[in-house]
C-alpha cells in the first residue's frame, strides 16, 4: 500500500475510534459534563491526563528544540514533568477534597469574593486559548503536511471532529478519547523512536540507546567519527567540529536555565485545565495517585524525546554532511559503508519550506555546520525557481565563499549552507532514517491525536469557566442562597454553547493565527506561575490569607508579568535591559514570587478572612468525608 | 476528630511534603542545573552525570517521588484515622 492511502488509512481509523467512544461516552448532566461524574479510576485518569498535556507542541516541536538546543533543552524536559510533583504534593489531594468542579470555583470560595472569582475566570480563558491557538494550528499541519491538504481545510477538520465529542461527551467523552489518543500517540512516537534507537545504537530501547555506542562510522566534515565512540562523545564532538557548542554544554547560561525550568514547573502546577483533572477522580487518595500515574505515563514519552533528539542531530550530520546534492536527491548518494543514502526526503521537506540548501560555495554538496545559510532574518525566501543542482532558489542575497570541502576540512571551519527547522526532526526523522511507510503514517495519527487531545481538554476549561463559573456563579446567582438560579439543563446548555464559541474562535485563531504563536506560549506558563499557582498554594497553606491579600497578590503577579512579556516581546524591548538578564520565558518565576510578598503583607495588615471560610481550609486539609464533588 | 489530632495529622504531612520537595529540588535544579558542570565530569555507561539528570534522571526520580509521596501519606492517615 502507498504511504498516502497508509495515511488516510491511520487517521481514518483513529478518528472513528474517538468518535465511537464520544457517542458511547456522552454526558447526561453537568455533574458528567465538568467531570465526568468524578468517577474516572486513577489509572485511566492518569493517561487521559498525560494525553491532555502532551501537545502537538510535545510530539512535534520538543525532540527538535532539544535537538537544536542540547543541554538546555533539559528545562523543558524537567519543567514540564517536575510541575507534576508539585501539583501532587500541594494541590490535587486539596483540591479534590474542596469537591467542586474548577480553579475559579476554588479561588471564589476561598477568597470568597466575586472579583477574585471573575479575574480567575479571566485568566483561565486568556491561558487556554493562547494554548488552544497554537493546537489548531498544529492540526492543520499534520494535515497540510501528511495529506496535501489545505492547512485552513485541515484546520476545519480538526474543528468538526472536537465539536462531537467535546460538545457530545464534556469531560466524560473527552477523558475516554483522551485514554485512546494516549495509546495512539505514544505508540506513535515510540515506534519509530525504538527503529533510530536500533539504527544509531543497536540498541533497542531508546531511554538506553541515550546512553550507548554508535553503531557507525561517520565523517562530520572536519573528522571521522569511530563506530563505537558513546553518542554522547560522538554528538558533543561532531558539532563542535562544526562551529557548535558541545551538545552537553549551556547555551543560555544556568541562570537563565534555572529561571525557565521553574517558570513551567510553577506554570504546570497552575494551569487550568490540568489542575481540573484532579477533581475527576472518585476519592483523595485517588487523586494523589492519578498525579503518579499521570506522570509515569507523559514520562515514558519524556524520556524518549531527548534521546530523539539526540538521534536525529547526528542521522542528519551523517546523512547530509559533505553529500552531493544531485545524486543525493535521486537516491544514488552512499553512505560509507556503502549502503543507499536516500534524499528522497529532503526534495520532500525542501518542498514544504522547512528545509533549505545555500550552494554558498558552488560545489554541489551539502555543507552543514553552525551559522546562518541565508542572509536577512536567517530564514529562506523562496522564489519561483530551481539551481543548478535542481535545489529550490531564494531571493537572499549569497554570501559566496571559496573554501572546498577538503580545505574546510583541514582549516577545520565549515560554513554552513543548510536551513533545517526545528519541527522536521520529529516529522521528517523516519524518512531520514528511512523507515517503512507504515511508520510514517503513524506519525501523522499520532501528532493529530497530541493535537486534537490537547485542544478538547483546553476548549473544555473555557466553556466551564464561562457556563458554571460565569453564569452559574456570578451573573445567575441568587442573592440570598449564594447558589446558582440555573437549572441543571439550562447549566448544561450553557455549557454546550460556549463550547462551540470557543471551538470556532480556536478554529479562527488556527486559521489566521496571531503571527506570535510560540511567543504567547511563554504567556501561557508565565501567567499560571505568577496567577493560580500561588494563590491556590496559600489558600491551602496559609489559612489566614484573606481576600484583600489574594486580589493584590494575584494582580500584582499578573499585571508585572504580563507588563514584562508585552514590553520585550511585542514592543520590541531591548535584551540588554532584562531584569537581572531574565529572559521573558522565564519571568513567571519572579511574578510569581511578588505575587506571595505582596499577598503576604496585604493580608497582614487587613482583617483575616470569616470564620467559615478558615473552617472550609480545616475541611480541605482532612481527606476523610471527600464523598463525590457536588455543585454547592 | 478532635483539633489535636487534625493538627498533628497537618504537621507530619507538612513535613512529608517539605522532605520530598527538598529531593525534588536537588535532582532537579541542584543536580541537573547548579551543579551540572561538576557532575558532568563523571561519567557513567556514555551518560555524563550533570547532563543525564536534567535530561533523564530527575523525570525517573519524579515520578518514584509521586508514588513513594501517595504511599507515605496512606500509613499517616491510617495511623491518626482520618483516611477516606
Amino acid at each position: 500500500m502507498g504511504l498516502q492511502a497508509l495515511i488516510y488509512l491511520f487517521v481514518g481509523l483513529s478518528f472513528a475510534l474517538y468518535i465511537g467512544i464520544a457517542i458511547w461516552a456522552r454526558a447526561g448532566s453537568t455533574k458528567e459534563f465538568y467531570i465526568a461524574g468524578g468517577g474516572v479510576h486513577p489509572v485511566l485518569n492518569g493517561m487521559a491526563t498525560g494525553a491532555d498535556w502532551m501537545s502537538a507542541a510535545s510530539f512535534i516541536s520538543l525532540a527538535g528544540i532539544i535537538s537544536m538546543q542540547g543541554n538546555d533543552g533539559g528545562a523543558y524536559l524537567m519543567g514540564w514533568t517536575g510541575g507534576y510533583v508539585l501539583l501532587a504534593l500541594l494541590l490535587a489531594p486539596y483540591l479534590r477534597k474542596f469537591g467542586k468542579f474548577t480553579v475559579p470555583d476554588f479561588v471564589g470560595d476561598r477568597y470568597y469574593s466575586d472579583l477574585a472569582r471573575v479575574v480567575a475566570v479571566i485568566c483561565v480563558i486568556f491561558i487556554s486559548f493562547t494554548y488552544v491557538a497554537g493546537q489548531m494550528r498544529g492540526v492543520g499541519i499534520v494535515f497540510s503536511r501528511f495529506m496535501q491538504v489545505d492547512i485552513n481545510t485541515g484546520v476545519i477538520i480538526g474543528m468538526a471532529i472536537v465539536f462531537v465529542y467535546a460538545v457530545l461527551g464534556g469531560m466524560k467523552g473527552i477523558t475516554y478519547t483522551q485514554v485512546a489518543q494516549y495509546c495512539v500517540m505514544i505508540f506513535a512516537f515510540t515506534v519509530p523512536a525504538i527503529f533510530l534507537s536500533l539504527q544509531v545504537t543497536d540498541t533497542f530501547l531508546p531511554q538506553l540507546g541515550f546512553g550507548s555506542k554508535v553503531a557507525f562510522h561517520f565523517d562530520d566534515g572536519v573528522r571521522m567519527i569511530d563506530k563505537g565512540t558513546y553518542l554522547i562523545h560522538a554528538l558533543d564532538q561532531s558539532i563542535k567540529d562544526l562551529g557548535f557548542k558541545a551538545y552537553t554544554d549551556s547555551i543560555s547560561g544556568t541562570f537563565n536555565v534555572f529561571m525557565l525550568t521553574a517558570a513551567l514547573m510553577l506554570g504546570t502546577a497552575g494551569l487550568p485545565h490540568v489542575i481540573v483533572r484532579f477533581f475527576t477522580t472518585p476519592t483523595v487518595k485517588g487523586a494523589r495517585i492519578s498525579a503518579g500515574w499521570a506522570l509515569l505515563f507523559i514520562a515514558i514519552m519524556y524520556t524518549s524525546i531527548p534521546a530523539v533528539g539526540a538521534f536525529a542531530r547526528l542521522n542528519l550530520i551523517k546523512n547530509v554532511q559533505n553529500v552531493d546534492y544531485q545524486a543525493f536527491s535521486k537516491g544514488e548518494a552512499k553512505h560509507l559503508d556503502g549502503t543507499i543514502n536516500n534524499g528522497a526526503w529532503f526534495k520532500t521537506w525542501e518542498q514544504s519550506g522547512l528545509l533549505a540548501w545555500n550552494d554558498r560555495n558552488g560545489d554541489g554538496k551539502i555543507q552543514y555546520a553552525a551559522g546562518a545559510a541565508f542572509e536577512g532574518n536567517g530564514k529562506p525566501q523562496f522564489i519561483d525557481k530551481l539551481g543548478a543542482h535542481g535545489e529550490r532558489l531564494t531571493a537572499n542575497p549569497k554570501p559566496a565563499h571559496t573554501a572546498s570541502a577538503e580545505q574546510m576540512r583541514a582549516s577545520g571551519k565549515v560554513v554552513n549552507e543548510l536551513y533545517v527547522d526545528n519541527d522536521i526532526i520529529v516529522l521528517a526523522n523516519p524518512e531520514i532514517a528511512g523507515l517503512p511507510n507504515w511508520v510514517i503514517a503513524l506519525i501523522a495519527a499520532g501528532g493529530l491525536a497530541a493535537a486534537l487531545s490537547t485542544a478538547a481538554g483546553l476548549l473544555l476549561a473555557i466553556a466551564t469557566a464561562v457556563s458554571h463559573d460565569l453564569m452559574g456563579k456570578v451573573f445567575y446567582r441568587d442573592a440570598k442562597t449564594g447558589l446558582s438560579k440555573l437549572s441543571e439543563k439550562a447549566e448544561m446548555r450553557w455549557a454546550r454553547l460556549s463550547s462551540v464559541v470557543a471551538i470556532v474562535v480556536a478554529g479562527y485563531l488556527g486559521i489566521y493565527p496571531p503571527g506570535f504563536v510560540a511567543q504567547v506560549v511563554a504567556f501561557a506558563f508565565g501567567l499560571a506561575a505568577a496567577s493560580f499557582f500561588p494563590a491556590i498554594i496559600m489558600g491551602i497553606f496559609y489559612k489566614r490569607m484573606n481576600k484583600e491579600g489574594a486580589i493584590a497578590g494575584m494582580l500584582t503577579g499578573l499585571i508585572f508579568t504580563f507588563g514584562y512579556i508585552i514590553y520585550f516581546v511585542f514592543m520590541g524591548g531591548n535584551k540588554a535591559d532584562y531584569l537581572f538578564g531574565i529572559a521573558p520565558t522565564g519571568i513567571g518565576t519572579i511574578g510569581m514570587i511578588l505575587h506571595f510578598i505582596v499577598a503576604y503583607v496585604v493580608a497582614q495588615i487587613t482583617p483575616p478572612p470569616p470564620k467559615e471560610v478558615q473552617e472550609m481550609v480545616e475541611m480541605i486539609r482532612i481527606p476523610r468525608g471527600a464523598g463525590s464533588a457536588s455543585a454547592h | 476528630m478532635n483539633q489535636e489530632v487534625a493538627q498533628a495529622y497537618w504537621k507530619e504531612n507538612i513535613a512529608t511534603i517539605i522532605k520530598l520537595l527538598v529531593v525534588w529540588f536537588v535532582v532537579s535544579f541542584g543536580c541537573g542545573i547548579l551543579f551540572r558542570d561538576a557532575l558532568n565530569s563523571i561519567e557513567f555507561a556514555g551518560y555524563k552525570l550533570g547532563f543525564w539528570f536534567a535530561q533523564q534522571g530527575a523525570m525517573y526520580i519524579f515520578v518514584i517521588l509521586i508514588f513513594v509521596y501517595a504511599k507515605m501519606m496512606e500509613k499517616i492517615e491510617e495511623k491518626y484515622d482520618v483516611h477516606e
